[in-house]
């Protein structure tokens, strides 16, 4: 079970067809204090790349957008009610939503945690 | 120039420290050419006696309602306002403050902006208001433009009662947005079918009580017929002194309320500046326009109040933002919520009481006039006539004798020519008894 | 000194005051009002029943109130406001007292026009002020503040593409550090934006400029540039701007929230503009008012004239009168209506007080003071703090947060301990293409002495964080009626309006 990437700071880490998804810990400590978020669906049909859920700090809103293609099994219930999980543990309790893969091709086009280490790096210079 | 602390001295001093040898250096980076064309005829700086006389005589040239008896609303109202409320907004500390983005040396304005809130929301009974919008009309437009997000729908229905200028500013603002705005005709006896008209597409029904032929309507069953639907409903009031002694909006199952809030705050001022009230449901909160002041605390836990929930708004979400309105109507919200304080519970009710009896003590009056007949049955301190002859000029006949005594309802729709006769007459406490007489003598004196 | 503790929590003039809900006398009244009269109510069935919920108080207790409410706010009345962008210059009192004369109070925007020749000439002079001073062919009065304006301009701009068979044309140009009401109007008009970075002199790149007209062909409606832009410096280029956006087929909409740096110096429609919204609330001294109300007359050129919204004034040789109605007279392509009656009317009283006030003259003087009195706080600041781009700047300079390096303070700590020092702050953030920024527009009713004061608190502070006393930073600030607000707490439990407190019976009923 591996994790991967994208460059808008999203990880999904897969099991099976199921992908869990959610914002980096680079990510949640760019947006600061997180006070707002939405989670899609269940059953929502998703494009890679589409916008998938929202986060939002005092000063800041961004779009969530999925790594992969497919059909949203879950979003997070417990999120909207306490936000700031994903600040406090943005790559364990603070997943926005599990999805059901249709594609699972798309993950290659992914970075995997080394690559993605070297460009947060790269970002901060 | 009495507004320039600067003198010759600090001018030279100051550049000197710049290390620049003119002000006009300072000015390099503009284009020379424009710079040497540039002539303007206008006159010379004034000193403030020139200034009262020039305006003074520009003021004078005006019929004022405060010197002739007037009968005017559609929408701008004329009422009394005590003396303190404009002491109070005038206090320097309210009038010269810019929005209140450092909250620390804010309290007042948004201490004042809770308040202000909190009143929107009781008299609307609605969840939560905003801290204002430019006004009634420009408020009627970011509802529908609302309504649209919510529902995620791109139709409108206005209805042939509400204020035309909002009917046209709605209109306007959509425009160029894949949004289709139906605006049914001009209803002035009350009878047009809005619950027929609801179809699955609707984002919102937009209505208006009272109406701006002044009638009294109960929507509360529009509103029932709209949430079968999935459809918003959008209520529109010009003239908040009604929430005193009617039915709120929230009551008949509102899901935005919009209003105008000038016939609380302030004079008519020519229709400008006003304050646009907008109130709405909570679970809609994410979706509204325009600021939002919230409780908190401070690093010592004393209460405190903040802008909040800014990620809905232009400086945060850009093109994404729920509207592109940045400078509001804030001290006008004030004023208005300074009179609502001074009036409190008792003396709105009171207000919008005297409101009512003198409008049908006028109307009373009016019945008793040959050829006049009253359209709406019920009213509150608005109404309109049908007259023997067309408006237009039984206004100007009037104001001749200096009686301003109501709008043609053709100002507005001048392509209705079965409105030609129709004038809306409206009364406020401001109408004394003798106004009243004066106006009955003028009018039965043109119409004879 | 520590401050000793109070019983009643007020600190000697600083007062806590409590909201006016909780100052409730149940039937209290401010406002005794004469009997009515007696007439049958014709309400028919939508009286409404039950208690609204308002508090009642006294006339005193009400004047306290909004007394003490004033003392917790700072204002240009009390002291030196450098908030850049918003241009918080002294506010006559002059032009309040002409606003409230009842021939401008207390008229109705619906009386018959004869009766108002004075409102109308006042509509007029105002709007050939407004002419004269930009060199534009017409001016639409009735948008009320800066963003309003903006989509005024730029639905003047959709109306002429679509006449001139340019529907296709749905891009808008902004450049990154742009307002936030630039691209948020433009997406009101249904259009996508497109960005341009700054070059490093914080201006618009031409060639970067021509590089994403050309990318973008035929689609683009307009560019729209602030100038003086939020970097404070003015576009040099802006005419060679002009010509590139023209060639393109495009319109030049300049966002004119700046236009106190030039008033008076040079007309803008010798810049190629076609469109600039002026908000009389910055430029020309009416009253911000803790938020609002503005006005953002837009002016326009010969091309975009026709669109403008109604209602319009027209002189004629009997005296004035008013076109109400978009498709008839002198509106015949108007493009509607885009507020309620006749526009900010009251706020045009009082720009045109300070316009008449000032002069021709008077207002080129004031636009060499501001643009003087920045450049002297940028050269003096500029000892400690470091200025994000070389000088002169126009009425507002723009620092960095470089200075700050490795201290362990924040633009916002800087920001918060100068509430302590007595000032309010610069913008800050703001604009979003300077780290850090903190955006100092001092106005040109500030004196000498009130910059140095300012420069000097400034400039230790600046010292302050240096040596490494950032914990004193963290604190501010400590003086001001509250200290550090949780402006995170607020939205994630948002309480946005004063509910009563549950009674004990209900409390426990709940238990
Ligand atoms: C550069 C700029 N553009 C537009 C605006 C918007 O003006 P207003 O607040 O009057 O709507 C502002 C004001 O804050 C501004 O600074």
């Amino acid at each position: 079970m591996s994790v991967r990437f994208t460059k808008d700071h999203e990880w999904i880490k897969v099991d099976g067809k199921i992908g869990t998804v959610g914002i980096t810990q680079y990510a949640q400590a760019q947006l600061g204090d997180i006070v707002f978020v939405e989670v899609p669906a269940a059953g929502k049909a998703l494009k890679a790349g589409g916008e998938a859920a929202v986060v939002e700090s005092v000063k800041a809103a961004s779009e969530v957008y999925t790594p992969v293609s497919g059909t949203v099994k879950e979003g997070n219930a417990a999120l909207p009610d306490a936000p700031q999980t994903v600040n406090e543990d943005p790559q364990g309790a603070g997943w926005f939503f599990k999805i059901e893969l249709s594609n699972p091709g798309e993950l290659d086009g992914l970075m995997d945690q080394a690559a993605y280490e070297k460009y947060v790096e790269e970002l901060s210079h | 120039m009495r507004y320039l602390p600067l003198s010759e001295t600090n001018r030279r001093d100051m550049l000197a420290e710049i290390g620049a040898g003119s002000v006009d250096e300072l000015f390099k980076d503009l284009p020379k050419k424009a710079l040497a064309s540039a002539r303007f005829d206008l006159p010379k700086t004034m000193s403030e006696i020139e200034v009262e006389r020039a305006l003074g005589t520009m003021a004078a040239k005006n019929m004022n309602c405060a010197a002739s008896p007037a009968f005017l609303g559609c929408g701008n109202y004329r009422h009394h306002t005590p003396a303190s409320l404009d002491y109070i907004i005038q206090r320097g500390e309210f009038l010269t403050a810019y929005t209140p983005y450092q909250p620390e040396i804010s309290q007042g304005t948004l201490q004042a902006i809770f308040e202000f809130q909190t009143q929107v929301a009781l008299i609307t009974g609605m969840e939560v208001a905003n801290a204002s919008m430019y006004d009634g009309a420009t408020a009627c437009a970011e509802a529908v433009a609302m309504a649209c997000r919510v529902t995620k729908r791109n139709q409108a229905l206005i209805s042939g009662r509400v204020h035309p200028h909002y009917r046209d500013v709605t209109k306007t603002q959509m425009k160029f947005l894949d949004v289709d705005v139906e605006c049914l005709a001009p209803d002035p006896y009350g009878v047009e079918d809005l619950i027929g008209r609801l179809t699955p597409d609707l984002a919102c029904v937009v209505v208006q009580t009272p109406g701006f032929f002044g009638h009294l309507s109960d929507y509360t069953a529009l509103g029932e017929a709209c949430h079968k639907a999935g459809v918003l409903l959008v209520v529109c009031v010009t003239e908040p002194v009604s929430l005193g002694l009617v039915k709120s909006p929230g009551a008949m199952g509102a899901d935005i309320v919009v209003g105008e809030g000038q016939s609380l705050a302030g004079p008519m001022s020519f229709g400008g500046p006003g304050v646009g009230l907008f109130a709405t449901r909570e679970k809609f909160l994410r979706q509204m326009p325009g600021r939002l002041c919230g409780e908190t605390t401070d690093e010592d836990g004393r209460r405190g109040w903040v802008l909040t929930l800014s990620t809905r708004e232009q400086h945060i979400r850009r093109e994404k933002a729920t509207s592109n309105i940045c400078t509001n109507s804030g001290l006008i919200a004030l004023a208005f919520s300074v009179h609502m304080t001074l009036l409190g519970e008792a003396g709105f009710k009171r207000l919008a009481e005297l409101n009512h009896a003198t409008a049908c003590d006028l109307a009373d009056k009016l019945e008793g006039v040959k050829g006049v007949k009253l359209l709406p049955s019920a009213f509150f301190n608005e109404f309109a006539i049908a007259l023997p002859k067309p408006a237009v000029d039984v206004v100007e006949a009037l104001a001749k004798k200096g009686v301003l005594g109501g709008v043609p309802a053709s100002r507005f729709y001048p392509t209705y020519p079965e409105l030609a006769n129709v004038m809306i007459v409206c009364a406020t406490e401001t109408n004394s008894a003798e106004d009243q007489v004066k106006l009955v003598t003028a009018l039965k004196e043109v119409l004879s | 000194m520590t401050l000793p503790a109070t019983a009643s929590g007020h600190k000697g003039l600083q007062f806590e005051q409590n909201l006016i809900f909780e100052q409730d006398t149940p039937g209290m009244t401010a406002v005794d009002l004469p009997a009515l009269p007696t007439s049958k109510q014709r309400l028919g069935d939508v009286k409404r029943s039950g208690s609204i919920g308002l508090p009642g108080l006294s006339e005193p207790e009400v004047v306290r109130h909004y007394t003490r409410l004033s003392q917790k706010n700072y204002s240009i009345d009390s002291g030196f406001y450098p908030l850049g962008s918003c241009t918080m210059k002294h506010n006559p009192r002059l032009n309040e007292k002409m606003a409230r004369l009842p021939g401008f109070a207390e008229i109705h925007p619906f009386q018959p026009v004869s009766t108002v020749q004075g409102a109308m000439e006042l509509i007029d002079t105002t709007a050939r002020w407004l002419t004269e001073l930009t060199g534009m062919a017409a001016v639409a009065m009735s948008p009320a503040a800066g963003a309003h304006g903006e989509f005024c301009g730029l639905m003047c701009i959709h109306a002429a593409h679509d006449a001139n068979g340019q529907a296709q044309r749905n891009v808008i140009i902004v450049p990154e550090s742009a307002h936030g009401t630039n691209p948020a109007t433009a997406a009101l008009c249904g259009y996508t934006v497109e960005s341009i970075p700054a070059n490093d002199e914080g201006r618009v790149d031409l060639a970067v400029l021509k590089a994403k007209l050309a990318e973008h062909g035929d689609t683009v409606a307009a560019v729209m540039i602030t100038n003086p832009n939020t970097c404070g410096l003015f576009e040099r280029e802006c005419i060679e701007i002009a010509e590139a956006v023209h060639a393109a087929g495009a319109y030049f909409y300049m966002d004119g929230a700046n236009f106190n740096a030039i008033v008076g110096r040079l007309k803008i429609a010798d810049l190629g503009v076609d469109a600039m919204h002026i908000n009389l609330h910055k430029t020309f001294s009416t009253p911000h008012g803790g938020g609002g109300p503005g006005a953002g007359p837009t002016v326009l050129s010969a091309k975009l004239a026709p669109f403008a919204p109604v209602p319009i004034v027209v002189k004629a040789a009997e005296g004035y009168a008013v076109e109400e109605h978009a498709g008839f007279g002198a509106a015949k392509q108007a493009l509607g209506r885009m507020k309620g009656y006749h526009g900010q009317f009251g706020v045009f009283v009082r720009a045109l007080s300070y316009m008449m006030s000032m002069g021709a003259d008077g207002l080129k003087q004031a636009s060499g003071d501001a643009v003087l009195n920045a450049n002297y706080v940028m050269a003096r600041l500029s000892s400690e703090l470091t200025p994000a781009f070389e000088g002169p700047c126009m009425h507002e300079c723009v620092f960095d947060d470089r200075f700050l390096k490795g201290t362990g303070v924040t633009t916002l700590d800087i920001a918060k301990a100068l509430i302590d020092e007595g000032f309010h702050p610069p913008t800050m953030y703001f604009p979003l293409v300077v780290h850090g920024a903190l955006l100092i527009e001092p106005t040109e009713t500030e004196s000498k002495a009130a910059l140095d004061q300012f420069v000097t608190s400034l400039l230790s502070l600046a010292r302050k964080a240096k040596e490494g006393r950032a914990a004193e930073f963290q604190a501010a600030p400590q003086l001001s009626p509250r200290r550090r607000l949780d402006e995170t707490k607020a939205p994630r439990r948002p309480v946005l309006r004063w509910t009563p407190p549950a009674t004990d019976g209900a409390k426990q009923a709940a238990e």
